[in-house]
Order: structure tokens, then sequence, then C-alpha cells
């Protein structure tokens, strides 16, 4: 293809990204730059329906004022970036140079909202990624060696909870938890403890918003080993088969290294998905015990008045970059791998 | 032909409108468009508004849940996109800091003849809002499980406390209350009633200062603490709705829930007619040895944009004003805890009024108590959870609240 043919066959798709992606990003970052005017307060008496009370409120005039002289409001630098709602540099700091034993300091570093919802934002990523990896694959090897006449119904059903929207597929499950519920009440007589309850307590919400995140992704993972799967080399398979190997030999020494470049496709879409983890902890109502970058970011956005724009827009950035670390050892070996069949 | 078929249609719209065309409320003409939360009570001040559209004056109207988030960027456009803002204690704040609703006073002389004073909402001596409903959260208690227990109805949360306990000793419930204690909102929303019981305050006066660590802040905690002890082990993902469901399947005995939702808790004809006519309401308890209920009060009003007509905020007014005449408090008595002049409160209004003669404190309408409300929201959960000390929550509070505050200006 010709270099102008090339231009042209990709201008529209680059502009696209460049207006709807890139733009919207620095303008994200510069927004996580600045922090609001300062409000300029007075005393006042308000009364209503329930008498009078003393209230302060923002004197409009003298606020519009100062945003006139800075539209974008005042500049903070990295401010937001380094405060407890974030990186916390001073209060991690005080908690390092002041402490009784690492105990201490991963308990009080776990108290700041930041690292809480980091801890479990990469506890759930690099659990989910692998197990609905391998549950996936797993699905896709059965499917795959099921008669044809079944294979129809049975893909359907497998690919069912990764069609039910998120938020639905949390609640379904957060109502069939609840103790009066079918799973919750049928755990309680299980294990003969009636306080016992998935929404209760820190690690068993984990472990259920784990469950939740895994059963959400393996469909995804089946679909793409399971197209896979149908460009296996018979060739090679039956002459393994003539070798002797048994089905587990052939699944390690044949399936698998044909399916490694699907795998990492599969990882590197997975591993962003599951970072950006959000609805799951909205239906399961589980703010109290786990919490998610994704879910920062909603908090300050959805305040009960007030919208803290900048913060948000910090967390934002901090969730891109802690993508890009996260995928940066599948993209240095996609890079070289690309390099390899270039040379 | 397709110009054709707009003017058809044009033309059969026309004609609708004219059909309906009413008295129009004595409006002579202009745009009324309503912003609204979406519940049943605005839900018919809203009908009565828009019978007062014909004659060139339209009344279109937008319920939503997510009200809070559109009127700002709303109404800041000129003209702003809604003519009237429906709001309450807490989101009139918004609207006032950005300057975006007009003072009423000419209004109200010209057109409020039906409306009381103690409707007029005065912030500096002007009036921004006009308040047509009050509510807050009370006492609903099943009065049949307090006579099995042979108790008295409870009237402090002490008293509540004792009460569970003889409940659950007898054996009639292992666990007796509920309160709304879903982290975020509604956890935050209970601290501040109990707060409010305990006489505390949440800033130093005249600033943005937090001020909840003290006493009254850790008292309120043990409190709160104290009552899940006689909750269903989940009580951390309770909202007010989950309550109604636990409620009404007869789960809960003593509860603080809205007065808005008394109807559906108590309807003859819902699910569970057997509870609603065991239910006592009462007013909210008193904590702590105090006198002052603790629940906070609420209410729903309207205000006019700033960016308009002023065709346009008459029009508005004078339709919104006829959405709230008395008449329609008197023909739906049961609707809501309305403020309107010559209502006759039924006995489901009794529990929010109770509250509020009782001397009940309003939810605070300080410019940066949405950023505190946030704060307590995400950080009390440790505490309820028993991970955390009560003096480390309110600090871990203080903190996330500072931090939100200088970022939006309040503080330095």
């Amino acid at each position: 293809m010709r270099h102008r043919d090339f231009t042209a066959f990709i201008l529209p798709s680059a502009l696209a990204m460049l207006l709807f992606i890139a733009l919207p990003i620095v303008s994200v970052a510069v927004q996580s730059l600045f922090v609001e005017h300062e409000q300029v307060l007075v005393t006042v008496e308000n009364c209503g329906p329930f008498g009078c009370q003393e209230e302060t409120k923002v004197d409009p005039d003298a606020t519009a004022a100062l945003k006139e002289a800075e539209p974008l409001g005042r500049f903070n630098g990295l401010g937001t970036y380094l405060n407890r709602a974030h990186l916390a540099v001073t209060e991690v700091g005080e908690i390092l140079s002041d402490n009784d034993g690492i105990g201490d300091v991963i308990s009080r570093i776990y108290n700041l909202p930041f690292y809480k919802a980091l801890s479990f934002t990469l506890v759930y990523t690099f659990l989910v990624t692998p197990l609905s990896m391998i549950a996936g694959f797993a699905v896709a090897l059965g499917v795959n060696s099921i008669p044809r006449m079944f294979k129809g119904p049975v893909i359907f059903l497998s690919l069912l909870p990764y069609i039910v929207t998120p938020l639905l597929g949390s609640l379904i499950l957060f109502w069939m938890i609840n103790s009066d519920g079918v799973i919750g009440a049928t755990l309680q007589w299980i294990f003969n403890d009636p306080e016992l309850s998935l929404k209760a307590s820190p690690g068993l919400t984990w472990i259920t918003l784990i469950v939740y995140g895994t059963w959400h992704m393996t469909p995804f993972a089946f679909v793409v080993f399971y197209a896979g799967l149908q460009t296996l080399p018979q060739d090679t398979l039956e002459s393994a088969m003539i070798d002797g190997a048994n089905r587990w030999e052939r699944i390690r020494y044949v399936v698998i290294p044909h399916l490694v470049p699907l795998a990492t496709f599969v990882g590197l879409v997975l591993l962003m998905d599951n970072f950006r983890v959000f609805e799951p902890i909205i239906g399961f109502s589980a703010e109290a015990n786990a919490t998610s970058l994704s879910w920062s970011i909603y908090n300050d956005l959805n305040g009960s008045v007030n919208q803290l724009f900048g913060s948000a827009a910090a967390t934002s950035i901090l969730t891109m970059l802690g993508v890009i670390v996260l995928l940066m050892p599948v993209l240095i070996r996609t890079w070289r791998e690309f390099n390899r069949k270039a040379r | 032909m397709k110009t054709l078929t707009t003017t058809a249609l044009a033309a059969i719209m026309a004609a609708g409108i004219a059909g309906t065309a009413q008295a129009g409320c004595g409006i002579e003409g202009g745009s009324v468009r309503i912003l609204a939360n979406d519940f049943d009570a605005l839900g018919l001040v809203i009908d009565e508004a828009a019978s007062c559209a014909g004659d060139g004056v339209t009344v279109e109207s937008n319920m939503t849940t997510e009200h809070k988030s559109l009127q700002v960027p709303a109404l800041t456009v000129d003209p702003a996109q809604y003519t009237v803002a429906v709001v309450a204690n807490n989101s009139i704040v918004p609207l006032m800091n950005n300057d975006l609703i007009r003072p009423l006073d000419d209004l109200v002389e010209k057109h409020g003849q039906t409306l009381q004073a103690s409707q007029l909402i005065k912030i500096d001596g002007r009036t921004m809002a006009i308040a047509f409903m009050g509510n807050g959260q009370h006492l609903f208690i099943r009065g049949d499980i307090l006579d099995e227990a042979g108790l008295e109805q409870p009237t402090t949360m002490e008293g509540i406390l004792e009460a569970a306990q003889v409940i659950r000793e007898k054996g009639i419930m292992e666990y007796p209350l509920a309160a709304a204690d879903q982290a975020g909102w509604y956890l935050a929303n209970e601290f501040v009633n109990t707060y409010l019981g305990m006489g505390g305050s949440f800033f130093e006066p005249g600033t943005a200062q937090p001020a909840i660590s003290g006493e009254a802040g850790v008292k309120t905690l043990e409190m709160m603490k104290a009552m899940t002890e006689y909750m269903e082990p989940e009580y951390m993902t309770f909202t007010a709705d989950e309550m109604k469901a636990m409620y009404l399947s007869g789960d809960v005995a003593i509860m603080n829930q809205w007065g808005s939702m008394v109807n559906g808790h108590i309807d003859p004809e819902g699910p569970a007619p057997e509870i609603g006519a065991a239910t006592v309401l009462a007013p909210a308890p008193t904590v702590g040895g105090g006198s002052v209920p603790a629940s906070a009060l609420w209410w729903d009003g309207f205000t006019i944009a700033k960016n308009i007509s002023d065709e346009d905020a008459e029009a508005s007014f004078i339709a919104m004003v006829h959405g709230i005449r008395p008449e329609v408090a008197q023909e739906n008595p049961s609707a809501a805890t309305w403020l309107m002049k010559d209502f006759a409160a039924p006995e489901t209004a009794m529990g929010v009024l109770g509250t509020a003669q009782a001397g009940a404190k309003p939810y605070p309408m300080s410019p940066y108590m949405g950023l505190m409300h946030t704060a307590l929201g995400a950080e009390l959960s440790d505490f309820m959870q028993g991970t955390e000390s009560a003096e480390q929550a309110l600090a871990d509070v203080e903190a996330a609240y500072t931090t939100a505050a200088q970022e939006a200006g309040f503080l330095q």
C-alpha cells in the first residue's frame, strides 16, 4: 500500500481517536492539576418551616469575581495527587517514620482510601484474570469435545454470564446470597451457622466479588479459546496420538502451545477490564468492605452535593498509569515477538 | 412530503393544546420547565402545576433521581434549561453557591397569597425557595410485638436498646432492630441524625473547620454500634428500601424510617396489611439524655432559575403555587407531610410533625455539608464493622473531609 493510501485509510479513525480518546485524556490530566477557587464565606440567618438557624453560605458575587480571574480554578500542581485521598505522601511518611512494626504499617496504610482501593483492585485483578482464563480454557475444551448437536445451546448457556449486564448479574447474585436468599440460606444450613453472611465480613465479601468476577469474565476467555481450538492443527494432534500421547499430554504439548498467543491477548484484555472493576461493588453494596479505583472516581463525582472533579481526574490518571504498568510485561513480550517475526 | 407531515403534526398538536386550554391559572404566557426528584408526592404537585398549560403557556417536567447532578449545569446555561428546580435542604446548596436561583420576594408578594410565612425559605432575609412538604425519619414500631413482650413504647434510643434486649430474651425476634446503615449516603445520614440528637455541631461556628471528633461524636458512634448488636449481621448493606422490605416481611420490630415512606408500610392493600395495622408511628427518639429528637428534618420546595426571562419566571411561579395550593394538600392528605395552610394532618403525618414539634433540627444547609456527608459515609464503615476505634474513625472522617474541602476551596 502506498503511503498516501495508507494515510487516507487510517485518517478517519486516527482523527476519531484523537478527538474522543486523546483529547479527553489531556483534558482530564489538565483538570487534575487544578482545584476549585477559594470560596468566600459569609454567615447569614436561614429561616424555614423548622425555625431559623445561623448558617454560612458562599458569597456568590465575590466567588464569581475569583472565577472570572481564573476560569480553570487554582493551579495546584501535583498537590491533588499527593494529598490524603490519593498517594497520601505526608501520611505515609508519618506512618513509616513512627510505627509499631510491619503489621501496624500495613494496617495504617490500608486505612488510607487510595491504598485501600488499590489493594482490592490489585487482588481482584490478579485473581480473577488467571482464574477466568483457566476456567474459560476448561469450558472451551469441554465444549469442543461434546457432540455437534449440543454445541449451539451449550455455547449460548456458557456465554450467558457475559451477556448479562454486570450490574444486573451482581444484583441477582446479591439477592441470592442474602441470608434469606437461596445461596445464603443454604450456606447457613451447610455450615450450621445462622450468623454466617457473605456480606458482613471483608474477607467473605472479597471472595464473593472475586467469584462473581470469575463467573462474569470466564465466557470471554472461553469464546476466544474456543475459536482458537477450531484452528488446532489436526495432523499434529493425530501424530501425537500415534506417538501414544494421552489426552492430558496432547493438551499440554499441542493445544496449550498453540493457544499461547491467544492467551496473551485474553490476558491483556482481562487485566485491563478487571483493573477497572466497578459494577459488582455497587451491585453487591460492598463499599464498606471493598472499594476500587473506579469506585473512588465514582464516589468523587457522585457526592451528595459537591463534585470533586480535580480529585476524580487525579484518580483517573493514576488508574491509567496503573493499567500501563500492569500491561508493560505483556506489551514488551508482544513487541519482542513482533520483532522476532519481522526479522 | 416531509414538510407536509410536519405541518400536519404541528396543526394537530396546536389543536390538541388549544383543545385542552384552561384558564391557564391566570398566567399570561410563558414556558414552565420543571426539574424534580422522582417520588409520588412530587409527581402530584407537578401534575397539578401542569394543569396550567394552555393559552400560550407550556408546562414540561423532568422527574429523575439524578436531578442533583443535572441541576447545576442545566441552570448555568443562559437561558436555563429548566425554569423550576424542585430541591430539598441539601440540594438547594449548590444552586445557592453558584448563584443560579432568583430571590422570590416580589413574586411572593404578587402571587403568593395562598402561601404561609413558614413555607418561605429565607436565606439572609431573601426568599429563595418555597417549601411545600416536610420529611424526616421517625419511629415505626410494631405495637403487637411490644404488647407480646409486655413493653412500653420506647421514646429514647437507650429505651429502644432495652426493648430490643427484652424482645430477644423472650425469643420473639433475634434481630428486632434495623437502621439504614449501608456504607455511603445512608450510613452518613444515620450519623447525622444521631449526632444532631446528641446536640453536636458539625463545624466550628462560621467556618468550614470540622468539629465532629469530640465527645458527642464518639457517643454517637457508640450508640450506632450498640444498635447494630440487635440487627441482622448484614446491616452494612441496609438501605431505606431494604428496611421497608424487611419490615413488611415481619423481621423488624422497631426502626427509624422515612416519613415519606409511611404509606408503603401501612398500606391496607399492600403485601402485609396486618403489619401495617399493628404499626405505631411515633416521633424520632431522643438520645443521650437530650431533648432534641435524633433525626434531621428535611423540606422539599421549589426554586426559580435566575437565567430565564421574567415572563417565564412569573409563569413558573404561578404554576408551582397552583401546584401547591392548599386544596392539593386537603385532597391528598396522606400523600405527604404537607406544609400548606389549613392542612389537617392525618395520623400518617404525625411522625414527622411530632418530630418537628419536639424540636428536631433541620439538616444543615452549610455549603460544605455535602463534603462532610460523603466523608462520613466513606470513613465510618471500618468502625461499624469493629475494625477501628471510634476516635480513629472520626479522625479519618475529619482528614477525608479536610482533603475534600481544600480541593473545593472551603479550607486553605
